[in-house]
């Protein structure tokens, strides 16, 4: 009755509607605009890709970081005849994607130059940003599905549309590996919903089947299983990231930043969102499977990565070691590596997303992405080596900037859990050193030939764009508590859930966030 | 007239107006042959064209007020119980009507185009409207065969109207002797129906089958198998599905379109009154074998599209497993997955002949290859849009109708534990969805000096494609109300 009470009472103005909505309707209006004035595409695009990011801004400030739960729900009928809502909320786990999301999509519609037909460029991107919203917020299998599925066309677009000589083979499998996945999800879902119905009706609303837990222990392992591999080839782990190498290279830079930054992470956030939190049983019962190959991940794409010639691919490489990194930490179960898990989402879209700005903006000077073709950039060009640094270093985890919080709490956290997982990952860490040393020694020091001496320095512009992720790696990496704060009690909760649902238990009962979680079980009954 | 009642000959009462739609096609029909026959100059297909549409037009009318009735008064039987008047019938007739309002636009454009222009290209299609029809509504076996063969006579000499081509002709043989071959199967089936119940009427066979427990069911379950393999044929099931991609490839577009939504839709509803209607009791025995036949159709289709060069038999091939998708939901037995089947014809009708009006802009030769549509998101980008929207559809991506159409049929699977028929059913989605994505990036990838084509797109094209390509839209963003008109559609055997 205070649910209901309060869910009447609640926001007037529905801003996560709102934040999604935006971008869709600023797509159509940019669709159409007159063809007789491209230079207008992509700053009408912006505004309306801007106004999502002040949303989401104002989401962040009004956010209550006390509050474990769902906040700013919305829900409103959709397919009645299926049980179907348009159901939407924002909780820790999540408000940090969405804040990530509204910032990246305005800054690569205006950093990054299209070349050609800017209004369906700027429609796409719209569109994807619209979608990646989507997402992150739904709280209905149905709609989340909806949108995992459709921000795939915009970027298939981009790829396509926009992207180097190979761009048909890698968006054709860019495509096909991440609809193979979801395929057998939405069997899954129908199967989550149709199964918890029992007599209180079908419903898709993800809060109350994970409340309901009414499936038997196999079947929930099977569904699990079909939501995992939906997700892992979107984050992607090892064996089946083989897409994400392709995509990247053959996107444009623009696809390749939100790619990295904002669609991987569907992946990882939907392990935590719809795998941990629906089934929490078969969650534990996978785990050393799951952060197996999150280790394998970490290790192999570092590898691979030192071993590569083009710089682009070489940044992809690293993702797949990173994405690695969060999965072991979501599969840890534990306060610090989870909340370490959500932060390097953030800090990995923040990093990669710089670093494959980064690339694109040489590629324009030079045409080029090969690393032996490069050398002694940085004399040329000090202030790009500069920002290069930065977000190298970030991407390395040197302490002081952000990629070094995320690793050291997912390291911490899942130590007590997954020892030998944690130790095996820990390499990961110096192995990034060197891949990216290597290729940033390679490609800014040594000695310039004639084509590098001419390569131009940064732009004011293109400084402008780059502003935002060092300041977001440098302060995430200095006082990381605001974000942390926010993040803990939702993923507490989480822990709470799987250990009220599984014969799972946190490792170190002295820990203060059990007093969290004797209240959260209190609330329960 | 009034000699009948003297012989003692009494007629079953008539109810013309449940029967006026059909009427109306056929009047239709026969003016526009009898105006082309008495007129001193030749009849323009303008007239063949308007009458058609206005034909149409006006039995739609016509068929919603008895949707209307059916909500009100319930379902009803006419013609000594040959034909059901209630809601699975009316849906089909509007279906039915809307496909030919849109196949006589398209045709028009097409055979003006083509300089063959005789006005019995309409009639025929009225006629074989009219057949689609009264086969949605047939109650009694021997209509449903009457109505098949209406259907599929005026579909030969369609398919062969373009007689300067001799790949038309050689469809129209085929799909005349396949055609004729799987009505043998369907005739044969029914005999044996009305050898093991005794009747050729639905209802009466249901009420056979409820009353009498079998000592030997062996000529029923014959009775079953050959009708299935009747309608197989004539919805392109795998294994019976080998002269589609011939017959699709060689027949003019439109017609293409009309094979490939009515066609299979009219022998969806055939099939889904006589088993989910009148073989209720025996669905432990028929559900199996459409759940083989609907695995092996969608597998087929996904599997032998994607090895395709030519546009129009990837499509035939698709159109082979989207009948995959449709037996998945009769196979369920249940009201939820004919419902899903009615939703999922329903629209893939508008997805399936928006395809093929786009195909039918495109070119008319025999060949369709796909390096045809190089470029064309450059040079058309509104028109590639349009199609790209069509395809996905097709492929099932959210926010289409086809996506909603898909998760329905899941849907009707699961409820009746059908995990890996619903496994199956998706992954043939993801196969087919890699010959979607050839033809769209065939569109959008080309390299720099490839002049994109840029067809000539007749305004009727236009308004048909803005048409269905809006609804694929619309009701792939909400679905709600042709959910409920097809829950409101689902077949009762009225007793009357």
């Amino acid at each position: 009755m205070i649910e209901l009470l309060s869910a009447q009472s609640g926001p007037a103005f529905p801003v996560l509607n709102a934040i999604i909505i935006v971008p869709a309707l600023g797509a159509l209006v940019v669709v159409l605009l007159p063809n007789s004035r491209p230079e207008m595409m992509r700053p009408i695009g912006a505004i309306f890709s801007s106004i999502a990011a002040a949303m989401s801004l104002y989401v962040m400030a009004q956010f209550s970081s006390h509050d474990p739960g769902f906040q700013f729900e919305s829900i409103q009928s959709w397919i009645p005849a299926l049980g179907i809502n348009w159901h939407v909320g924002v909780d820790g786990i999540s408000l940090w994607l969405v804040v990530l999301t509204g910032l990246i999509t305005p800054i690569v519609l205006l950093g990054v130059d299209p070349h050609h037909d800017p209004k369906p460029y700027t429609a796409w991107l719209l569109l994807l940003q619209a979608g990646s919203f989507g997402a992150f917020l739904s709280l209905d299998l149905f709609l989340f599905f909806v949108m995992f599925e459709i921000v795939l066309v915009p970027m298939y677009m981009l790829i396509g549309g926009w992207g180097y000589d190979d761009r048909r083979y890698a968006a054709t499998k860019f495509f096909l590996y991440t609809m193979a996945g979801s395929a057998l999800m939405l069997v899954a879902i129908v199967s989550v919903a149709t199964l918890s119905a029992g007599d209180q009706g079908i419903t898709f609303n993800v809060i109350e089947l994970a409340q309901r837990q009414a499936l038997s222990t196999n079947t929930a392992r099977w569904c699990f299983l079909a939501f995992a591999l939906a997700f892992v080839i979107k984050v992607p782990i090892f064996p089946v990231h083989t897409w994400l190498p392709d995509a990247h290279t053959q996107a444009p830079t623009a696809g390749s930043v939100v790619l990295a930054a904002v669609m991987l992470k569907l992946g990882t956030y939907g392990l935590l969102r719809f795998g941990l939190y629906l089934f929490p049983e078969a969650s534990v019962w996978s785990a050393p499977t799951l952060a197996t190959l999150g280790v394998i991940g970490v290790v192999y794409g570092a590898v691979v990565a030192t071993m590569q010639k083009d710089l682009k691919r070489l940044v992809a490489y690293s993702s797949v070691a990173h994405m690695g990194f969060i999965v072991l930490g979501i599969f840890a179960f534990t306060t610090q590596s989870l909340e370490g898990g959500v932060l390097q989402m953030v800090n990995h879209g923040l990093s990669t997303g710089a670093l494959f700005l980064l690339v694109g903006m040489l590629y324009e000077r030079r045409k080029t992405r090969a690393i032996e073709e490069l050398s002694g950039i940085q004399s040329a060009a000090p202030i790009f080596a500069g920002f290069f640094t930065i977000v190298m270093l970030s991407s390395i985890g040197v302490p002081g900037l952000n990629g070094f919080v995320g690793e050291f709490l997912i390291l911490i956290g899942s130590y007590d859990t997954r020892r030998w997982w944690t130790i095996i990952a820990a390499t990961g860490v110096i192995l990034a050193a060197l891949y990216l040393l290597w290729a940033y020694q390679r490609v800014f020091h040594g000695e310039p030939t004639p084509a590098d001496e001419a390569t131009p320095d940064l732009t004011l512009r293109e400084g402008l764009i780059l502003a935002p992720f060092v300041v977001g790696i440098v302060f995430l990496g200095v006082y990381p508590k605001p974000v942390l704060d926010r993040i803990e009690p939702a993923v507490n909760e989480l822990i709470a859930h799987i250990e009220n649902h599984s014969d799972y238990e946190r490792p170190n009962p002295a820990d203060p966030v059990v007093v969290d979680h004797n209240q959260s079980s209190k609330d329960d009954h | 007239m009034s000699l009948l009642p003297l012989v003692g000959f009494t007629g079953p009462s008539i109810d013309w107006w449940a029967l006026l739609p059909q009427i109306i096609l056929l009047g239709a029909a026969l003016l526009i042959l009898l105006v082309s026959a008495l007129a001193p100059q030749r009849t323009s297909i303008s007239f063949a064209t308007a009458t058609t549409v206005c034909a149409s037009v006006t039995a739609w009318i016509v068929a919603f007020g008895l949707w209307n009735d059916i909500k009100k008064e319930g379902p009803s039987a006419s013609i000594a119980s040959a034909l059901a008047i209630d809601g699975f019938s009316i849906f089909f007739t509007m279906l039915v009507l809307i496909a030919l309002t849109i196949t006589a636009l398209l045709a028009h454009s097409y055979l003006g185009r083509e300089g063959i222009d005789p006005p019995e290209f309409h009639a025929l299609l009225l006629c074989s409207a009219a057949g689609a029809m009264v086969m949605a509504s047939a109650n009694d076996l021997i209509v449903i065969f009457l109505g098949l063969e209406a259907l599929s006579i005026g579909l030969y000499v369609m398919i062969a109207m373009h007689a300067r081509r001799p790949e038309a002709r050689e469809a129209a043989m085929k799909y005349f002797v396949l055609g004729a071959f799987s009505s043998a199967f369907l005739l044969y089936g029914i005999a044996l129906t009305y050898g093991s119940t005794g009747s050729t009427n639905l209802i009466h066979i249901r009420d056979y089958l409820d009353a009498v427990v079998f000592r030997d069911e062996h000529l029923l379950m014959a009775a079953m198998a050959l009708l299935l393999v009747g309608f197989s044929f004539k919805v392109a099931a795998a294994p019976f599905h080998f002269w589609a991609p011939d017959v699709y490839q060689g027949a003019p577009s439109p017609v293409t379109g009309w094979m490939a939504s009515i066609a299979k839709a009219a022998g969806f509803a055939a099939l889904l009154r006589i088993f989910f209607a009148a073989f209720a009791n025996y669905d432990a025995d028929w559900s199996p074998i459409v759940a083989v036949l609907a695995v092996l159709t969608l597998l087929v289709g996904a599997v032998m599209a994607i090895l395709q060069n030519d546009v129009k038999r990837m499509l035939a091939f698709s159109s082979v497993s989207h009948a995959g998708y449709v037996l998945v939901a009769v196979q369920s037995a249940s009201a939820s997955g004919t419902s899903a089947a009615l939703f999922y014809l329903f629209t893939y009708t508008f997805m399936v002949l928006g395809t093929f009006a786009i195909v039918g802009a495109m070119g008319t030769d025999g060949e369709h290859p796909l390096d045809r549509y190089s470029g064309l998101g450059r040079s058309r980008p509104v028109l590639a849009m349009t199609f790209t929207i069509l395809l996905l559809a097709q492929a099932g991506v959210p926010l289409t109708s086809g996506f909603v159409g898909k998760f329905q049929v899941i849907a009707a699977a699961v409820e009746d534990r059908g995990y890996v028929l619903a496994a199956v059913a998706m992954l043939s989605a993801v196969i087919s969805a890699f010959m979607y994505l050839r033809i769209v990036m065939a569109m959008y990838v080309a390299d720099d000096e490839v002049e994109g084509p840029s067809p000539k797109l007749h305004w009727t094209v236009s308004v048909v494609l803005i048409g269905v390509t809006g609804f694929t839209l619309l009701i792939g963003i909400v679905p709600q109300f042709l959910i409920e008109l097809a829950e409101d559609a689902v077949p009762v055997l009225i007793r009357g």
